[in-house]
């Protein structure tokens, strides 16, 4: 079903005001899911401390991407004896910067950190007077629009986006390993249940497993007795069945057999994590930005964590709901169209069928959106999401509200809060309600919540 | 980092014969070095300054988009800098046409450090030498007491944009010649102000000073003020109030914390204060830096074209220097370049110069007429372009310069950003073309840090009590609390901070009414280090 036909039951099923406004908002949208290439930044309109000699003139910049993990640790270690000395922790990390002008951007983490002083908040100035006022030079009368430029992609651009290019996915996996090795100490995956043990999560135990012959700490009596009398077979020690006299048999050192410490993987259960992506076109900008940036920490850090081996499916939906193969896409891809919620858990519900993969995994959900949905009521979303409920172990649902909404009041959280689900199936399903301007702390926060015991 | 080879120290020197002959002046000896990547990479958050300091954040991506250059006073990475020798910084391929236009550029910055009076407090002394010296010093106070340097460290870089720089200043302008501190009082505030008597009076009291003065040679001063004292009895009291209410509006918070704070002067915290003093010395140095901005950058930017077009040693590369030039120096369409508009300005005032057009004959003419055709063929417009970046800071250069025939001859606008629902796209559009919008427009961009005042009435009982005089706009509000944290620890005690919050209210919905500020007055106390808001 299109966009217009969905638009057309709704209207018929009648649809508030402030439903049809955003919908028509998001009907008119035209724009594609292309992925996103590294858009050149809005000409900034009052930077007068923005140019220097270095970059103007010689070109010499500072790249920040070359940052040395091994000075990573010890600024956390200073990090951890800031608490003990009873001052608030000062570095963050997972921010995502993208250096460089030209196509070759990519993400890098980087700890950051902020030194706080009394300023003015220059915020301030751009609320107070408007979208801000800057310098120009040229022709043009006094009220004449000079250029424009498209809200959207300028949105997004900013910050997000691991760019295309060669050797940009794999840039990524590398940062995002050290990142979830940091984030590793703040949390784990909960309601881990043992299903098909196929491969292994936490990487080792060790245990007395291995037999080893001739020494080692634990004597296999079993095992010991059974290589005493094969040997005495052999020998021809042991003529008839039946009566066996123990006195006679000779014990050769090799025949002990020990049981010895060994490491042994520990074959536990495996989980399977759905990334489900809004990428409709109310969106755009900050929204998105920080759905995105929650869902690489959360990647980095099961990539870490399960060394790789938690698998991973990735779902981008507006009305409609596609599978995409890898993060990249899912991470890259542009906003637009309409918002259809129901549509993304349908698919997953069907991926999970299909696979029969609620049998062999601990199925997580992670779900990021601005809390937009056409379908006002969730008629079709709560249904599909108690299917979900059936066989997740847990389900984080993320909304990252525009700051120019009320707070608590969108369409997915109210509909989740009147079905009750939040506090019947208070164990499996997790929202997350938080404004679009936060910053990381409190996307870690954030995760903390949505996948805490 | 290396040096630059002959050939190109060569240059250099060819460059400096020639810009001295233009009128430049500056010291004799110059340092250019060949910098790499990695080298900028350490060099970029210590400023360029080799000697720095460690400190830990400096190891760390820095958050800069909240507030930019506000937190940091210290002008962002440039290529030369303010030291004995100046200190300067090449790309390693170069071409030698670009080193040379670098040079010209490097040349005007140094003759700009050294000449105008914004920085005459780093005269006197070389920062690269300074900083080494207390580099060495924060390395062995680590080595005694460890983590706790990078502590105070890091809560005085908290409060080392409340320096006060123009007091600082004000005491290198004052020459020694100057009349007691007492004989100003009397003369200039408690004669006029608080006990005001006629002029004959007035003229009368002059009179019996030269006579004190005249007579008994070096005691002359103490024995009028014994005559004054026996008229005024309330005189001695009154200056005492005098002189302590002048400490009190001091804005240096450094160096009151470092003079009066109970913790740093116990015996065993008293290494500490060694720590603020360096903070605050760096800070101070580098003020005038984001002050002159766009007039250093202009000055460079104008003598870089004007000298290398002159140059008879880079014939044939015009070409790419217009290119390389018109990208440093162009006005953008909308946006604003230091460069390019301090470039204009320069230009422009040498021509208004050249014409007479800063004097009274220009000044009273009210026909546009005959001020277009105004030429008093002075010559003088040169000499005047000197005699500015030796007098001026941004501010007073923008506020004097910046009028209706500059922005109309360059076409300057105030542009504006606005959003439009139906087609979601930013538009860019003129909103004025005044020179007072404009002015504006560049004032509220400049570098201001916030007012804030000790408040010696408030501050009883061990509270240090800071007041913010609200100038329009509120502070970060996130920073509060740690900065105060900061404050608490090195005074010792609790500390209070007055400022005022807006509450915008939101009826802007119709695009062009500016929205409605509310202000509220607010009280924060930090105590055992936490945080507490109390409404006014």
């Amino acid at each position: 079903m299109n966009r217009k036909q969905l638009y057309q039951r709704l209207k018929a099923s009648g649809l508030t005001k402030r439903q049809q406004r955003i919908i028509t908002a998001e009907m008119d949208d035209c724009g594609d899911h292309s992925v996103l290439s590294p858009l050149s930044h809005p000409p900034s309109l009052a930077d007068l401390y923005g140019p220097d000699d270095l970059s103007c003139l010689q070109d010499l910049r500072v790249n920040s991407s070359t940052f040395n993990v091994r000075t990573l640790d010890q600024l956390l270690e200073r990090d951890r004896l800031r608490e003990r000395d009873g001052f608030p922790r000062k570095i963050r990390i997972g921010r995502m910067v993208r250096p460089g002008r030209n196509a070759e951007g990519k993400v890098v983490v980087v700890p950051t950190t902020v030194e706080e002083k009394f300023i003015h908040d220059t915020r301030f100035n751009q609320q107070q007077q408007g979208e801000g006022s800057g310098g120009g030079s040229g022709q043009g009368e006094e009220g004449e629009v000079i250029g424009e430029q498209p809200v959207r992609p300028e949105g997004e651009g900013e910050g997000t986006g691991a760019g295309k290019g060669k050797g940009a996915d794999h840039e990524m996996e590398s940062n995002a390993y050290d990142l979830g090795r940091i984030l590793t100490e703040k949390f784990q995956l909960p309601n881990l249940k043992e299903k098909g043990k196929k491969r292994s999560l936490t990487r080792y135990t060790y245990d007395l497993t291995d037999r080893n012959r001739g020494f080692g700490q634990v004597l296999d009596k079993k095992a010991t007795l059974r290589q005493v009398l094969q040997t005495n077979i052999g020998l021809g020690n042991l003529s008839q069945a039946g009566e066996i006299d123990t006195t006679k048999l000779l014990i050769a050192p090799r025949d002990m057999v020990y049981r010895i410490l060994s490491r042994e993987k520990d074959y536990e259960s495996q989980a399977l994590v759905f990334f489900v992506r809004d990428y409709s076109g109310s969106m755009a900008g900050k929204a998105t930005e920080l759905v995105v940036t929650q869902h690489v920490l959360i990647y980095s850090w099961l990539l870490y964590q399960y060394a790789g081996q938690v698998e991973t499916r990735f779902i981008l939906h507006d009305t409609e709901a596609k599978e995409v193969e890898d993060f990249h896409t899912y991470y890259n891809s542009r906003v637009a169209g309409g918002t259809q919620v129901a549509a993304a858990y349908r698919m997953v519900n069907e991926l999970v069928q299909q696979d029969a993969l609620d049998r062999d995994y601990n199925i997580y959900i992670f779900h990021g959106t601005d809390g937009d949905d056409w379908d006002r009521e969730g008629r079709e979303t709560i249904p599909e999401l108690k299917r979900m409920l059936s066989y997740a172990s847990r389900i984080g649902i993320t909304i990252a509200e525009h700051s120019y909404g009320n707070t608590g009041n969108t369409e997915v959280q109210s509909y989740l809060k009147k079905s009750g689900l939040l506090e019947q199936a208070q164990d499996l399903l997790r929202l997350d309600n938080m404004s679009e301007d936060e910053d990381e702390d409190r996307l870690i926060e954030g995760i903390r919540r949505l996948i805490s015991e | 980092m290396e040096l630059i080879d002959q050939k190109t120290k060569a240059i250099m020197e060819g460059c400096k014969e020639r810009a001295r002959s233009a009128g430049l002046r500056f010291g004799d000896e110059t340092l250019e070095y060949l910098v790499t990547n990695r080298d900028m990479l350490e060099l970029a958050p210590k400023m360029m300054i080799p000697t720095l300091y460690d400190y830990w954040v400096h190891d760390v991506e820095v958050l800069r988009e909240k507030g930019k250059y506000e937190l940091y006073p210290g002008n962002p990475y440039e290529t030369v800098i303010n030291t004995r020798p100046a200190i300067s910084f090449y790309n390693d391929n170069n071409p030698d046409w670009l080193n040379v236009m670098i040079f010209y550029h490097v040349l005007a910055h140094i003759d700009f450090f050294q000449n105008n009076l914004y920085f005459r407090h780093t005269w006197d002394y070389d920062l690269t030498g300074q900083a080494l010296a207390d580099k060495r010093l924060i390395a062995r106070l680590r080595s005694e007491h460890g983590r706790w340097v990078d502590y105070v460290i890091e809560f005085a870089r908290g409060i080392d944009n409340l320096v006060d720089f123009h007091g600082e200043l004000s005491h290198l302008h004052r020459s020694d010649k100057d009349c007691s501190a007492r004989l100003n009082f009397f003369f200039d505030v408690f004669l006029q102000q608080q006990r005001p008597v006629t002029t004959s009076e007035y003229m009368k009291q002059v009179e019996a000073y030269n006579q004190a003065c005249s007579e008994p040679g070096e005691m002359g001063e103490q024995s009028f003020f014994a005559g004054v004292v026996r008229k005024y009895p309330e005189f001695e009291a009154a200056f005492d109030r005098h002189e302590s209410e002048k400490s009190q509006k001091s804005p240096d918070l450094l160096q009151f914390l470092i003079d009066h704070s109970p913790m740093l002067n116990s015996e065993e915290n008293r290494w500490m204060k060694s720590v603020l003093q360096i903070v605050r010395t760096t800070s101070i140095y580098f003020q005038p830096q984001i002050r002159t901005k766009i007039m250093n950058e202009g000055w460079a930017s104008y003598w870089h074209e004007t000298l290398f077009l002159q140059d008879d040693r880079i014939q044939g590369h015009e070409i790419p220097f217009a290119r390389v030039n018109a990208g440093v120096t162009a006005m953008p369409r909308v946006g604003l370049n230091p460069y390019a508009l301090g470039m204009r300005l320069f230009y422009f005032i040498e021509e208004a110069a050249d014409r007479g057009c800063y004097s009274f004959d220009y000044r009273r003419l009210n026909n546009m007429e005959q001020k277009r055709h105004f030429d008093q063929k002075t010559g003088k417009g040169s000499e005047y372009i000197f005699e500015v970046r030796e007098n001026y800071s941004d501010f007073t250069f923008l506020n004097n310069f910046v009028d209706q025939d500059f922005i109309d001859h360059n076409q300057l606008f105030v542009a504006g950003k606005r959003l439009d629902e139906e087609r979601m796209v930013w538009q860019y559009y003129v909103k004025s073309r005044h020179a007072d919008d404009y002015r504006q427009m560049l004032f509220d961009s400049l570098y201001h840090p916030p007012r804030i005042l000790l408040d010696h009435e408030k501050s009883r009982e061990g509270d240090l009590c800071l007041n913010h005089i609200i100038e329009g706009k509120p502070l970060v509000a996130e920073y509060i609390a740690n900065t105060m944290l900061g404050i608490e620890f090195l005074w010792g005690g609790p500390v209070c901070l007055e400022t005022s919050e807006a509450e915008i209210k939101s009826g802007g919905e119709e695009a062009e009414t500016p929205a409605a500020v509310n202000w509220k007055r607010v009280r924060y106390r930090m105590k055992e280090r936490t945080l507490e808001r109390t409404l006014l």
